[in-house]
């Protein structure tokens, strides 16, 4: 097959569409990283998760993660306890309880009322949100927040655990069967002589909300500034006052909430599986590590590279479509590796 | 010589276990999966517990092993045997040319690095036609030991072992060695392996090598063992669940992966036998247990499970031992003493910027034999930049540093080093898990001759004794001796101050640069190093020091040169310096 206008057209449509849902991953992941040190590999569950949710809404069905949701904010009720087994106040306690127990009980009831009726297209997204959103959170209190001064790398491998638990907790939750959800809009716009469908549209729109809002989000509120001062320096912001467990849960918070998103815009494209996610993530991760982990603009730019790359790679040699994105991430490194100043790496 | 007799108990217990009568066969099966995963782990144990390195790829190695085999005795005919070094080499060359990549990419890069190309071998696996894409090849022929085929799980059971045993005490050789001090320093960071002659990147080829090798190894006993491949074994996933595998045991205890393997692949068989039971679902149940499990294991015991065990069974792990050091021939000295008071460094309108600021701005001065120089002033003056451009580990932007005539601003460390400069760091750079006797035994790593081939074999025994006996003989010397079995980490700080000179002196230098020597040190130590210094230089080395404490330094010190702000402000002998009054004020500020 020849390239002609229409296929490049159309490659390009491809390309940035999944370019742009990889940007919002590789923002996520930039985010978590400067806050938390974490390198997210479970960012991918949240795409999954968001996606199935969304579908199992939307088939008028009652979705795992709801359950999921319960599960995991009794474990972090579990941690809390533990953690103030020395010095009990009742405050935190009842702030935990009404937190990690009471809030996905409460999403349990409100999803058990809403569920199996039918539900336009904005409640079904709402909803998954709110089913995905605290899952975010109580990852990091279960996770990372008892080792959040381990190295970068024990966190990375305890990292590549949690993605294996929420693989297989999607699994449970969802079956190996993929599912595939309503699109967003079903508009179509004639751009010369390719369709530009109304999801597209709704993909770049949402991509830009949430990238100005992120910007909004940091540059003028509190909490944003708050992420701000413990991504550039742990201690001091604790000494300023900044609770650094708050500032990882709410990183997490805002990672879910951005794959969960994610996970809506892309599964009325592409049927998704329980482990489809993962693949998903590690190319928001491609982007992420091209902007040097640091850089928002930058990996950005870089997620939609890597999507027109993916896309014209499945053109020209859809076998090794994979094999080459990935591949396309070791010139990066090593660029990224020259790049950076030869500092010695402290291990005390 | 370390006690060889734990091995051999291991290796009887081994060989008698396919006897014991009633054993299930299914057991020598999960043995022989064990011992396949513990090469791997092993490998990793080198690479990413002692040097450091973490990878996630390492099961794609495997495939290159497998694959190999695979192709030349299904297409070609070839014997199994005959394929092994076949196997063998394409695993090492594959991770020379994967190493040449990924050690270059520095912090959490080089992990990332790792899972980039662990996807992409495995998506390559799947598609090449030769590889018979994603189902792999099949009717792979047996091993044959003495024209019986090896079928039996039983029967591929020793050759697993054998190779894993012999896998594990190679590498616990390789450990034991001039090279293995210095795979085991790449973990503290470049610049104090390389201030002591070690080409650390080829350190990191090398490790990446051995552990690739082992992987291959493994990949290729997989091969005849299953009879048949596909790519799924050697993906990221295999890959992630080897380094488990080490961190389960612990990541820097080579029996630590024998011990991980074991936990892990028989907890997986476990799970996956018992939980569909239990929850009456086909679910992949024994994914989130592992998960769960890795989380909370780095929580709990993230040093691994192979050093509680010992501290159970309440065994000390010991290093080399110092005594059969003691009797050991002395190493040469360098061939050429300089005549006393001979120049030996000359620092010539030095320059150093970092952006707009210029941390070292034209400073010249001169160390000769037997005279020792303070190099003085206030935090920030550049006094630790001029030790970073004497020794290369920073480039200069202009001027000129010599040692005894040669040009030494555009050498690396490891040249700088063998020209006789041997040097001490203001934040102690000691390999804490090591003991004193190790630690200083890796300041002579360029006195040594024994390669990695060498130390494998342990054919480098009369080098390593005269390199220990060295080290032993200069940590008498700084009046260390009583220390020599420790840790250095157990140490008080002024003390491991004094193990970095001793590394310093195992250098055999003309020119010792000694960065704040006395800070934390009590008052009597500071006497003993001044005298010890005193006694260094009558015996003709030259001394740079940077130092705060006054009276030490006023009290030893030929000449003193003060710096402020990167620029040399006096230079004279400690009498005129004290009374100098631009030194005055750049210490007290401008007088009342």
């Amino acid at each position: 097959m020849r390239l002609d206008t229409t296929i490049l057209l159309f490659l390009l449509q491809d390309g940035v569409t999944n370019g742009a849902i990889y940007a919002l991953l590789g923002l996520a992941l930039v985010l978590i990283f400067a806050v938390t040190r974490v390198i997210l590999i479970p960012q991918g569950e949240f795409v999954t998760f968001g996606a199935l949710t969304y579908a199992t809404l939307a088939a008028g069905k009652m979705p795992g993660t709801v359950w999921l949701a319960v599960l995991m904010g009794a474990v972090a009720f579990m941690f809390d306890l533990w953690t103030l087994r020395h010095a009990f106040r009742p405050r935190p306690l009842l702030r935990s309880a009404a937190l990690n127990l009471g809030l996905p009980l409460a999403i349990l009831a409100l999803i058990s009322l809403l569920a199996g009726r039918p539900n336009g297209v904005a409640v079904n997204v709402i909803l998954s949100l709110i089913i995905v959103a605290p899952l975010g959170p109580f990852l990091y209190r279960i996770a990372f927040q008892p080792m959040a001064e381990a190295s970068v790398l024990t966190l990375l491998i305890a990292s590549v655990g949690a993605h294996f638990a929420l693989l297989g907790l999607g699994l449970v939750f969802f079956g190996a069967e993929g599912l595939r959800g309503p699109a967003l809009s079903s508009a179509s716009i004639a751009l010369g002589p390719v369709p530009v469908t109304g999801q597209s549209l709704a993909v770049y729109g949402v991509t830009a909300a949430l990238i100005v809002g992120l910007w909004l989000f940091f540059g003028y509120t509190l909490y944003g500034k708050a992420l701000r001062a413990t991504a550039v320096n742990r201690i001091g912001a604790r000494l300023a006052g900044i609770r650094t467990s708050l500032s990882g849960q709410l990183a997490f918070l805002l990672a879910a909430v951005i794959g969960a998103v994610s996970g809506i815009l892309i599964v009325p494209i592409t049927t998704i599986y329980y482990d489809t996610g993962f693949l998903i993530g590690l190319k928001g991760f491609v982007a992420a590590i091209i902007g040097g982990l640091v850089s928002y603009p930058l990996t950005a730019l870089a997620a939609i590279l890597v999507g027109c790359v993916e896309a014209f790679s499945s053109f020209y040699a859809s076998n090794y479509k994979e094999a080459i994105v990935f591949t396309l991430l070791l010139p990066v490194l090593i660029l990224r590796s020259l790049a950076a100043p030869a500092v010695e790496e402290e291990h005390d | 010589m370390r006690q060889r007799w734990p091995v051999l108990v291991f290796a009887l217990v081994m060989a008698v276990i396919p006897f014991v009568p009633g054993l299930p066969p299914f057991w020598l099966v999960l043995l022989d999966n064990i011992g396949l995963a513990a090469l791997v782990a092993i490998g990793l144990v080198i690479l990413t517990g002692v040097g450091g390195l973490t990878s996630f790829g390492q099961a794609a190695f495997c495939g290159f092993g497998a694959y190999t085999t695979a192709v030349l005795t299904t297409s070609y005919g070839l014997s199994p045997w005959a394929t092994l070094p076949a196997s063998l080499l394409v695993a090492g060359l594959a991770a020379v040319l994967l190493g040449l990549i990924t050690v270059r990419l520095s912090g959490h890069y080089l992990p990332l690095g790792t899972i980039a190309w662990g996807i992409s071998l495995y998506y390559i696996f799947g598609q090449v036609e030769l590889l018979g894409r994603h189902d792999g090849i099949s009717g792979i022929p047996p091993l044959t030991v003495g024209g019986m085929a090896l079928v039996e799980p039983r029967a591929i059971y020793f050759v697993i072992w054998l190779a894993v045993i012999v896998a594990a005490v190679l590498t616990m050789n390789l450990l034991d060695s001039r090279t293995g001090r210095a795979i085991r320093a790449l973990r503290r960071g470049p610049v104090a392996a390389e201030a002591f002659g070690v080409a650390t990147a080829r350190m990191k080829l090398l490790v990446f090598v051995h552990a690739a090798i082992l992987a291959g190894l493994s990949g290729w006993l997989y091969a005849h063992f299953q009879r048949a491949i596909n790519p799924t074994p050697f993906g990221l996933h295999a890959g992630i669940e080897y380094l488990f595998i080490a961190v389960v045991g612990g990541a820097g205890y080579v029996w630590g992966a024998v011990l991980g393997a074991g936990v892990v692949i028989v907890l997986k068989e476990i799970l996956q036998g018992a939980l569909p039971i239990l929850f009456n679902v086909q679910a992949q149940f024994e994914t989130i247990v592992f998960g769960v499990l890795l989380v909370l294991l780095l929580q709990i015991a993230p040093g691994g499970l192979w050093p509680r065990l010992m501290a159970l069974l309440r065994v000390k792990s010991a290093g080399p031992q110092a005594d059969v050091a003691a009797d050991a021939a002395a190493l040469d000295p360098r061939p050429a003493a300089p005549a006393a008071s001979a120049s030996l460094l000359r620092v010539d309108n030095a320059r150093k910027q970092f952006g707009g600021v210029v941390a070292v701005n034209d400073v010249s001065f001169e160390v000769n034999a037997a005279e020792i120089v303070a190099l003085i002033g206030p935090n920030g003056a550049g006094k630790s930049t001029m030790f970073n451009l004497i020794t290369g580990v920073l480039a200069s932007d202009g001027g000129e540093v010599s040692m005894q005539g040669r040009r030494i601003d555009t050498a690396t460390p490891q040249q700088i080093v063998r020209l006789g400069i041997a040097r001490t760091f203001q934040h102690v750079k000691l390999i804490a898990d090591m003991t004193v006797l190790e630690n200083v035994a890796l300041g002579a790593h360029m006195r040594g001759q024994a390669g990695a081939l060498a130390s494998l074999l342990h054919l480098d025994r009369a080098d390593e004794a005269r390199l220990l006996a060295e080290a032993r003989r200069q940590i008498e010397r700084v009046g260390l001796g009583d220390r020599i079995d420790q840790l250095a980490g157990s140490l008080p700080l002024g003390q491991q101050r004094i193990v970095e000179i001793a590394r310093a002196l195992c250098a055999d230098p003309l020119l010792l640069l000694l960065d704040e020597p006395a800070a934390g040190l009590r008052h009597m130590e500071k006497q003993r190093l001044a005298e010890l210094l005193r006694q260094l230089r009558a015996q003709g080395l030259g001394v740079l020091l940077v130092e705060h404490d006054m009276s030490f330094v006023m009290g030893l010190a030929d000449r003193v040169v003060v710096l402020e702000f990167g620029t040399k402000i006096a230079e004279g002998l400690p009498d005129a310096i004290k009374t100098d009054p631009a030194v005055i004020e750049a210490y007290l500020g401008a007088a009342a």
